[in-house]
C-alpha cells in the first residue's frame, strides 16, 4: 500500500499517466466524464474519445457509428456508438457544441479505439459552445478514483 | 395494467409482456422505444413472428452477409436492427426473449457486454436445468457445440437491452439466404449453418420453454404482467427508431457491389 502511494506521488510529480489497479492508463492532461469518455482541450475545440478503461471493458471494437460533421452535441448526450462483441454502446459527449471533425479512419480501422484510445482512436472534434462545462468534468486523479470505486462495487 | 401474483415480493419490478406472432419489425421498434424512453424494466417474450425475415445487426453489410439475389427474387424482407451482433433469419419457429433493464437493476452487474451476457446465462441455466448440455459458448447459447440461441445487446448511459432469438424450429431452405459470416465464433470451426445450429424443439416444448423462462424471471424479479396496448411512455418522449427495413434499391446496390467484387 505504501509503495502504491509512493508510486502515485512520483507519477504525479513527473506528470505521467497514472495506472489504475487494472492497468488502464489515465493521461494527466485530459478531462473525463463519468460515462468514460475523455476530452482534450484544443483552443476553443475539444477532441473526444473513450478511455482505456472503457475500451478494456467493452472488448474488441468492430464498428464505430460516427455523427455527421455539423451535428450538434450536448453534454452528457449520446452522439454515436461503438459495437463490440454483440453490443452497441452509446458514446456520450463530455461537452456541448458542434461536431467539426470526425475520425474517418475508424470506419476502416475500428480497432484503433482499443489499440490507441487517446491518440489514433479519437472519435470526434467539437467546437465547444460553453467552455465552462469543462469544470464539471473529472481530472485524471478523480477519474482514476472513480474507476476504482466503480470496479470495486462489482 | 394488472398485477400478476408477485412471485417475489420486495424484489425489483419487471414488466412482462407476452406476445404471439408479432412482426419482428414491430417488436424491435417497441424494444428500441422502451430502451430509449422508458425508465422501467421489461421482459418481452414473442412466441414466433409472422413472416420469415432476415435481421442484421447495426453494422451489417448485406453484400457480406446475405445471398442478395434470392432475397430479392423471393421478396424476403431485410431489417437492420439497433443492436450489435450478427445476422439471423426469423420466422414462426423463432421464440424471442428480451430484457430491457436499468443499469442498477441487478446488484453487482457492470453494464458492459460480457457481464450482461454472463448474467443472462445464469438465468437460462435455470430454464434448461437437466435439459441438454446447455451453456453460453462465447456469445451464443448452445446445447453441446450446437447453437440454438443468438444474442445481441445495446447499452445506453443508464439502461441496457439483451435480446435473444431462440431457434425452436427452423425451415432449412431459409438458411440458404444467409452467407457464412467472416466474423464467426471460434467454436463454429467453419461449419455450415446446418452443422452449426440445432433446434430447441428436440429438447423442450414451446410452452415448457416459455413457462420455464417466465418462472426463472419470476424467481429474480417481481413480475407485472402487461398488455401491449397499455404500455405507457412519457408523452414528451421524442423518439424515432433507427431499426428499419432495407429498401429494394439498397439491396440492389448491394447486389451490384457483390457482382463487382466477384468479377474483380
Amino acid at each position: 500500500m505504501a509503495c502504491r502511494v509512493l508510486a502515485s506521488r512520483a507519477a504525479s510529480y513527473l506528470r505521467i499517466s497514472v495506472p489504475l489497479r487494472n492497468f488502464s492508463t489515465v493521461p494527466k492532461e485530459l478531462k473525463y466524464a463519468d460515462t468514460h469518455e475523455w476530452a482534450k482541450v484544443d483552443g476553443e475545440s475539444a477532441i473526444i474519445g473513450i478511455t482505456d478503461h472503457a475500451q478494456d471493458h467493452l472488448g474488441d471494437v468492430v464498428y464505430v457509428e460516427l455523427p455527421e460533421v455539423g451535428a450538434t452535441v450536448t453534454q452528457g448526450g449520446s452522439f454515436g456508438a461503438v459495437e463490440s462483441v454483440k453490443a452497441t454502446s452509446d458514446v456520450n459527449s463530455p461537452v456541448s457544441g458542434k461536431v467539426i471533425e470526425v475520425n474517418e479512419e475508424l470506419s476502416n480501422s475500428p480497432g484503433l479505439v482499443n489499440g490507441s484510445p487517446y491518440e489514433n482512436g479519437w472519435i470526434i472534434k467539437v467546437e465547444m459552445s460553453n467552455k465552462g462545462e469543462l469544470n464539471s468534468l473529472m481530472d485524471s486523479d478523480q477519474y482514476s478514483k472513480f474507476c476504482e470505486e466503480e470496479d470495486a462495487k462489482h | 395494467m394488472t398485477k400478476i401474483q408477485a412471485q417475489n415480493v420486495g424484489s425489483p419490478l419487471m414488466n412482462l409482456i407476452k406476445l404471439r406472432g408479432v412482426p419482428i419489425l414491430q417488436q424491435l421498434h417497441l424494444e428500441e422505444k422502451l430502451l430509449r424512453t422508458s425508465s422501467d424494466n421489461w421482459c418481452i417474450i414473442n412466441d414466433g413472428t409472422d413472416d420469415p425475415t432476415v435481421v442484421m445487426g447495426i453494422s451489417g453489410k448485406p453484400a457480406e452477409l446475405i445471398e442478395i439475389e434470392p432475397v430479392l427474387q423471393d421478396h424476403m424482407p431485410v431489417i437492420k436492427r439497433f443492436t450489435g451482433g450478427g445476422t439471423v433469419i426469423v420466422d414462426q419457429g423463432t421464440i424471442f426473449v428480451t430484457f430491457i433493464c436499468n443499469k442498477d437493476l441487478i446488484p453487482g452487474l457492470q453494464p458492459y457486454p460480457r457481464p450482461i451476457m454472463n448474467w443472462s446465462s445464469i438465468l437460462y441455466n435455470e430454464v434448461f436445468r437437466g435439459i441438454g448440455k446447455f451453456s453460453l459458448r462465447e456469445n451464443d447459447y448452445v446445447f453441446g457445440d450446437h447453437k440454438f440461441g443468438g444474442n445481441a445487446q445495446s447499452i445506453t448511459k443508464n439502461r441496457w437491452i439483451h435480446h435473444t432469438s431462440f431457434l425452436w424450429d427452423y425451415d432449412i431452405k431459409n438458411m440458404a439466404y444467409l452467407k457464412v459470416p467472416k466474423r464467426a465464433p471460434e467454436y463454429r470451426l467453419a461449419r455450415g449453418h446446418l452443422d452449426f445450429i440445432c433446434c430447441m424443439k428436440d429438447y423442450i416444448s414451446r410452452s415448457d420453454f416459455i413457462d420455464g423462462t417466465t418462472k426463472a424471471v419470476g424467481s429474480h424479479f417481481s413480475l407485472n404482467s402487461t398488455q401491449l396496448a397499455s404500455i405507457e411512455v412519457p408523452s414528451n418522449a421524442e423518439f424515432t427508431p433507427s431499426t428499419r427495413l432495407l429498401s429494394k434499391q439498397e439491396l440492389e446496390a448491394a447486389a451490384l457491389s457483390q457482382t463487382d467484387e466477384s468479377s474483380a
